[in-house]
């Protein structure tokens, strides 16, 4: 087991009003919810590296609640989410990749089930990258409303021995959305996908 | 003349590691920044009274959003600042109307005391571009250990006829502040300076 050690935390809450459209009743919300974790396998190649997977669980879980609470504190309100990872510049592309299990698992946990894949994105970068980390519907990824994104990042991560952990959540649609497509009062639920 | 509001966003930032070291409690700084119309874009208006009064209105607006995401009695803040990044169709002394005459009273009354100016920093930029929001201490500007700036950005703000409007406040200092001068323990608080 290697410790998940936290340097630092950052949450962003966004409330869109309008986009230069008609401002719906009910403001859109958007948070994303940051951490800043040393890398336990920067610098070399571990073949065994799975086993952080469950380490990062708790932290990934703490998130996904913060995210919720950020959002107003009703999980039912949650209707859109996404995951991503930025590793340090001595890390290694697959060490991002350690954070879908746990970042998933969290966010499902947390909002009591929702049957939809995670959508998610990684890269490796230097402190200041950004990332867009891609949202979709919970409970059916073909929601053409709930395609969506949000922009990530802050000043001083990753360092390059760290990672930079990110989980997103939305309470609504894009705010003006109007290209069609599923709808989210059509949705089945039952594999995810309609 | 009303803020006409497209969009507030608010981060907090805490910082629990710095070189190893566990920083006990964390030091945690909260930003509220606002998207707003420019009412002034694209053209020279000599006076720029609208301004000034959504200065004000943003003043209590932000300020109480900030100390809301820090989850702390307006009190308790020890350190805070301001900043603006106008639109391209803007004028910088758009940024200075809303920060300087009118913002800071309300911005004090949500803090119950700030006898310090408050820093400010400003600029004019496209989406995306990172404003630097100064960081002092509210009561003496002296304090050294509270010295600090926030970035913070925002990916589709400001647009050509917007401006972004930002305050920020904190909990604490630097994570491992040992430069000397003034510490907070000796303020008088009487001038704003010692």
């Amino acid at each position: 087991m290697a410790d998940v050690t936290v340097r630092k935390r950052i949450l962003t809450v966004e409330e869109i009003f309008h986009e230069r459209g008609p401002a719906p009743a009910r403001p859109q919300k958007r948070a994303s919810a940051l951490a800043i974790v040393r890398n336990p396998f920067a610098g070399r190649y571990v073949e065994e590296i799975a086993p952080f997977m469950d380490d990062l669980k708790p932290l990934g879980l703490e998130m996904a609640k913060t995210l919720i609470a950020a959002l107003g504190g009703d999980p039912r309100a949650i209707e859109g989410y996404g995951k991503g990872a930025i590793v340090g510049e001595a890390g290694e592309l697959e060490h991002g990749a350690l954070w879908h299990v746990p970042g998933g698992y969290a966010m499902r946990e947390a909002l009591g089930g929702a049957k939809a894949i995670v959508a998610s994105t990684k890269k490796v970068g230097g402190p200041g990258t950004r990332l867009d980390v891609p949202v979709t519907h919970i409970d059916a990824s073909y929601v053409r409303s709930h395609f969506d994104a949000i922009e990530v990042g802050i000043a001083d991560a990753p360092r390059a021995d760290e990672l930079l952990l990110a989980l997103a959540m939305t309470t609504g649609p894009r705010v003006h959305a109007r290209v069609g497509g599923l709808a989210a009062n059509e949705i089945k639920g039952e594999d995810g996908l309609r | 003349m009303k803020a006409q509001i497209r969009k507030i966003v608010t981060v907090v930032e805490e910082t629990d590691r710095e070189m190893d070291r566990q920083i006990d409690p964390p030091v945690r700084r909260a930003a509220a920044i606002a998207v707003i119309a420019n009412p002034h874009a694209g053209k020279y208006v000599e006076d720029l009274t609208g301004l000034i009064d959504i200065g004000e209105e943003l003043g209590g607006l932000l300020a109480e959003r900030a100390v809301a995401a820090l989850g702390i009695a307006g009190d308790r803040v020890e350190s805070y600042g301001k900043a603006a990044a106008v639109g391209e169709n803007g004028e910088l002394e758009h940024a200075a109307a809303i920060l300087h005459p009118k913002l800071g009273a309300p911005f004090r009354r949500v803090l119950g005391k700030g006898a310090a100016l408050i820093p400010s920093s400003k600029k004019r930029g496209g989406p995306g571009v990172a404003l630097d929001i100064p960081l002092g201490h509210k009561d003496a500007a002296f304090v050294r250990s509270h010295f600090d700036g926030m970035e913070v950005r925002i990916n589709d703000a400001p647009r050509a006829d917007e401006i972004m409007v930002a305050v920020a406040v904190t909990d604490s200092g630097r994570p491992l502040p040992r430069v000397g001068g003034l510490s907070k323990n000796e303020i008088k608080g009487e001038d704003g300076l010692r």
